[in-house]
């Protein structure tokens, strides 16, 4: 699997570090993500918000309306296509997309398999709760990990729950003497390579950005400083009263988040914030959708 | 040897690495008040240009940063960095600290896709092992802009006094040779 493309693959999401990855509907409001310092945009036809409102099936987005986005901006333009749905993501290589995200936000097109990423040449990011999913996902060809928070809630505990589970298991089996890694990787259900690198280099194999609930720059810092290499802003911003500046607020607060004057400075008068739903009013669980 | 390292977006970490390990100390750019100190170096990592350069502006460090820089400050620029030294960008009326009399064409081989990996000399150099990411390249320079390396005819590789700048990232592989030549040669010039 260690091929030199995977490698390449791998080598983009670490150029994304530190950055903000923001969900766009529109060529116009890829212009504004990327004048605000987004450091790629997600391309798809109904944010995560309008989509837990609208219900229904929700699939891969157009493609005419993905090269729109394309030909906008500079930066990496990353779509998403259902889990399992392997013939999306064939559509997405087709139109040159620079990250195809498997996600648990559109409706999953299969409840066992997820896509063999390895027969793809165009990289994959994938959502995982825990470090288990993770290395599940990565065995499978995924060159970037993220947290599945909870999608269009604006409500960050599931991305925190999420960021600190993954942690507290990278550590545990970080101090795990080397005959315990065989039953770890067993009892995560993973290879036992996989657990092989994760006790030698304490990190996972691949960058680890935050998503699913970030709303405001502070929640954009306490993903990093929870240890996320950098955040994906889904309704966060274009839900909110003044996007541009939302979104350029995020971007200075994931570059410097162990300020607490900066970021004190860049929350003053954003406008409104996207209007949440509580973790407990919740009636459709994303992140339980692909384990 | 102490080398700035502008960490507002992008693989800077991996420079930090190499570099420290090379013996340098390293400070973080990510406000104004880190350019409060001597630098014997500064590195522009790889990462997205069109975020670096815009907050370049932003938080306040473009002046500083531009200013040594013509003023001899040794400066290390890889793929979205190369881009920030460049005085033009193809098809752009916008250029960021433009302190190397060059053009360059940003994603110059396509989306990711297009993405690859070449072994290659650099003068001065070696044979090096090259990973270019969605890679911009030169397209000319001035005649004082001294070529250290093509790649199937394209310039990758440029020196410019105290400025080297190169169109793919050191940062990613384990040959440390090219950061061995900024701290040991460019660095130890001034």
């Amino acid at each position: 699997m260690e091929n030199e493309r995977y490698g390449l693959n791998k080598e983009l999401a670490q150029m994304l570090k530190g950055g903000v990855i923001m969900d766009v509907t529109t060529p116009e409001q890829a212009k504004i993500a990327e004048a605000a310092g987004a450091c790629a945009v997600m391309a798809l036809e109904r944010i995560p918000a309008d989509i837990r409102a609208a219900g229904g099936v929700s699939r891969m987005s157009d493609p005419k309306m993905i090269k729109g986005i394309q030909s906008a901006v500079s930066i990496p333009v990353m779509a998403k296509c259902r889990i399992g749905h392997f013939v999306e993501a064939q559509i997405l290589e087709a139109i040159e997309i620079d990250y195809i995200d498997e996600s648990e936000v559109l409706s999953p097109a299969d409840d066992v398999y997820h896509i063999d990423k390895t027969a793809f040449k165009v990289p994959f990011v994938c959502g995982s709760k825990d470090l288990g999913e993770a290395l599940r996902r990565i065995s499978e060809g995924a060159s970037m990990i993220r947290t599945k928070g909870e999608p269009g809630t604006g409500d960050i505990i599931q991305a925190v729950r999420h960021m600190r589970k993954m942690n507290s298991q990278i550590a545990q089996i970080s101090s795990m003497r080397s005959d315990e890694l065989y039953e770890a990787a067993k009892s995560l259900q993973v290879p036992v390579e996989l657990v092989n690198y994760v006790h030698e280099n304490k990190k996972l194999p691949v960058v680890n950005f935050a998503a699913g609930g970030v709303a405001t720059p502070a929640d954009a810092a306490l993903m990093m400083q929870l240890g996320a290499e950098g955040v994906f802003v889904g309704s966060g911003i274009f839900k909110s009263g003044d996007p541009k500046k939302r979104a350029a607020a995020i971007v200075k607060a994931v570059t410097n988040y162990n300020d607490k004057d900066l970021l004190a400075k860049l929350s003053e008068d954003l406008g409104e914030a996207m209007v949440g739903i509580n973790e407990e009013e919740i009636n459709l669980l994303m992140a339980e959708r692909g384990r | 040897m102490r080398i700035g390292v502008l960490a507002v977006q992008g693989a800077f970490i991996e420079h930090e690495n190499i570099l420290k390990n090379l013996g340098a100390e390293c400070v973080e750019i990510r406000k104004s008040e880190h350019l409060q100190q001597e630098l014997d170096g500064i590195v522009l990592p790889g990462g997205e240009s069109t975020v670096m350069g815009k907050l370049l502006f932003e938080l306040k460090l473009f002046e500083n940063i531009k200013t040594r820089i013509e003023n001899g400050l040794p400066v290390l620029g890889t793929c979205a960095g190369a881009i920030l030294l460049a005085d033009k960008i193809e098809g752009e009326n916008i250029s960021y600290l433009g302190t190397i009399p060059m053009k360059i064409k940003r994603n110059a081989y396509g989306r990711q896709l297009g993405s690859f990996a070449a072994e290659q000399e650099i003068k001065g150099i070696g044979k090096f092992p090259m990973r270019f990411i969605r890679a911009p390249y030169i397209i000319s320079a001035a005649p004082n802009v001294k070529i250290l390396s093509t790649v199937e005819e394209k310039i990758v590789a440029v020196e410019y006094g105290n400025q080297l700048a190169l169109t793919f990232h050191p940062e990613l592989t384990d040959d440390y040779s090219i950061h061995k030549y900024f701290l040991n040669v460019i660095c130890s010039r001034t």
